[in-house]
């Protein structure tokens, strides 16, 4: 393990976001800025070095030691409950973990039998559903979520919502919202130990960067 | 003892054992099965709740050992006035987190169980910052590689969670953004709950807290001026500091956010990293709670440390050592070659006859018997 400060950033707009506020913050590596297809970058100067993960992935990195610290959703930290420290939230990529539905859809209707759920994410459905006491069918699906109900593969979907515009194209809208959800910036608790100056200096920073915005949104 | 026959794991654990052993603690030897029922009943003591259990002859259901301590408590005598200090070596059986599938992992480690005082306690923190030391030499990357020993006291957490009065549910919750250090669920959760806003600012103190003891007992002292609660336990841990020698003390770090199952374990918990391994090698605390669970009255504490996770980091072994290293050709008397080598086993030396030499391989001496020579 080098000294070096390892981050994994989720590839796409959000990372992009995030590298400028760790730019901002002292941690600046100009060549991850150059259009190319390469995935790791570094600047010996700042003692940082930047990888681009699929944004499931960043939890693993993180988790096993291969990336120091990390940018990823709550949605997957709740769902794959990594054993890593949660030190930010970044207040990006804001959006809702929600059950959606038909439009018109009640689940009252379906109450005598178990309620058929399709989702990406079985841990936060199984948790949601346990703990208002419904029995429900989990349908493990990958993508394009929405067209379940439709189809009449599932009654409910439980996905992430950001606008509700797929949602409208696709004749559903948001039943129960079941948590926020927004960016977070974890970190491996081992190295944690061994970086803590460099990691501190970056949370100060990027809690200050937080509060600004906040502000000046507010 | 010839220590080239040993792979690195079996010099780490010998060597931490010698260490318990000269600090007076005796190995404690124990059969490889159990009676599934003891596990079932302390389930959350066990690191994973998977057992693999089979029947024997008279029906009863046991189980290959997930756990060490859980056996050595269950046998166990309270004797009052004596201490019992124990060590062992032995494997243990379960899945590692996040897998399914059954490990079978070397694990040595103490316990250290009667009447604990202060000295006592320092003695097993001081013998689990050495243990992290021994087996940090045989670990890659660096020379000699930092270890930092994190320590956390269990009774400073559940006080000022007691102050709070909130419901077990919330307090579940909150113990799980404590664990994370996680300020900022933490804030919304006691905002939801109602919970005092002075409250959420001590809870968010004790989260972001961390570092050496210098660092870290004013930081609670001042706590303890509005939790009068936090007095004892913040009093027992620095009494317990106060007593380990500088070269252990530099090590320690302090950490509330180290949780361990407060339904078992309470006072000092604490777990061990060394530089370059991303996972904790070494973890213990004091368990006077499972005792009195399994009706014992004597306290106790210990601690384990997990060999299967420094494996993958060890030092390679730098090629092949010999004593004496025989060179020979077509020209050389093969009766000639196993007379020599036979002396030179039976000297007690490691030996070997060779066309050539690897370019790994050290020799402390290299005899050339080629082109006939010797054979006379």
């Amino acid at each position: 393990m080098s000294d070096m400060l390892n981050i994994a950033l989720p590839k796409g707009r959000l990372g992009e976001k995030v590298y400028a506020m760790f730019e901002k913050a002292g941690f600046e590596c100009p060549s991850i800025r150059e259009n190319n297809r390469k995935l790791i970058f570094e600047n010996p100067e700042a003692g940082v070095r930047y990888f681009w993960v699929k944004p499931s992935d960043v939890a693993i990195y993180v988790e096993r030691g291969a990336a120091d610290i990390g940018v990823a959703g709550k949605d997957i930290l709740l769902e794959y409950a990594p054993d890593v420290y949660e030190l930010l939230d970044m207040q990006l990529g804001k959006c809702r973990m929600a059950v959606a539905a038909p439009v018109g859809f009640n689940d009252d209707d379906t109450r005598r039998r178990p309620l058929k759920v399709a989702t990406k994410f079985e841990n936060i459905a199984r948790r949601y559903y346990a703990s208002i006491g419904r029995d429900i069918d989990i349908i493990h699906l990958n993508g394009s979520i929405e067209i379940a109900p439709i189809l009449g593969l599932s009654d409910v979907i439980v996905d992430i919502v950001e606008t509700g515009t797929t949602l409208k194209e696709n004749d559903l809208c948001v039943y129960e919202e079941i948590l926020p959800i927004s960016a977070r910036l974890i970190a491996n608790k081992a190295n944690f130990k061994f970086k803590q100056q460099a990691i501190r200096k970056l949370t100060d920073s990027l809690q200050e960067q937080i509060n600004t915005r906040t502000e000046v949104q507010a | 003892m010839d220590t080239y026959v040993m792979t690195r794991e079996e010099i780490v654990s010998y060597q931490l054992r010698t260490l318990y052993s000269r600090y007076g603690y005796s190995q404690y030897k124990m059969s490889k099965f159990e009676e599934y029922d003891l596990y079932v009943r302390n389930k959350n003591f066990l690191v994973s709740d998977n057992v693999i259990t089979f029947t024997d002859h008279s029906g009863r259901l046991l189980a290959l050992k997930p756990d060490v301590t859980l056996s050595i408590v269950k046998s166990g005598r309270d004797v009052p006035g004596k201490v019992s200090r124990i060590y062992y070596n032995e494997n243990v059986y379960r899945t590692s987190p996040g897998s399914r599938d059954f490990r079978e992992i070397n694990q040595v480690g103490l316990e250290c169980i009667g009447e604990l005082d202060t000295y006592l306690l320092s003695e097993v923190l001081t013998l689990a910052a050495k243990s992290l030391k021994r087996a940090g030499r045989y670990i890659s990357f660096f020379q000699s590689p930092d270890y930092v020993l994190e320590l956390s006291h269990l009774d400073v957490v559940s006080c000022l969670l007691d102050s709070l009065t909130v419901n077990g549910e919330v307090k579940g919750e909150l113990l799980r953004c404590i664990g994370e250090k996680n300020v900022h669920d933490m804030a919304r959760i006691c905002r939801e709950a109602g919970v005092d806003t002075a409250h959420v600012e001590a809870l968010a103190v004790l989260v972001t807290t961390d570092g050496t003891p210098d660092e870290v007992l004013p930081v609670l002292t001042r706590l303890s001026n509005t939790y009068e609660n936090l007095r004892e336990p913040i009093s027992e841990l620095s009494q317990t500091l106060s007593a380990l020698p500088a070269s252990v003390k530099e090590k320690i770090r302090i950490d509330f956010s180290l949780l361990s199952d407060m339904s078992y374990y309470n006072g000092i918990v604490f777990r061990g990293y060394i530089k370059g391994i991303p996972d904790s090698v070494l973890s213990g605390g004091r368990y006077d709670r499972l005792m009195r669970k399994m009706d014992r009255t004597s306290d106790a504490i210990g601690f384990a440390v997990y060999l299967d996770r420094l494996a993958g980091y060890y030092t390679a072994a730098p090629g092949e050592f010999y004593d004496a290293v025989l060179l020979y050709d077509d020209t050389t008397s093969p009766r000639k070659l196993s007379e020599w080598l036979a002396e030179r086993v039976a000297n007690g030396e490691r030996a070997v006859a060779v066309r050539d030499v690897p370019g790994n391989w050290h020799s402390k001496e290299v005899i050339d018997m080629r082109g006939g020579r010797g054979n006379e």
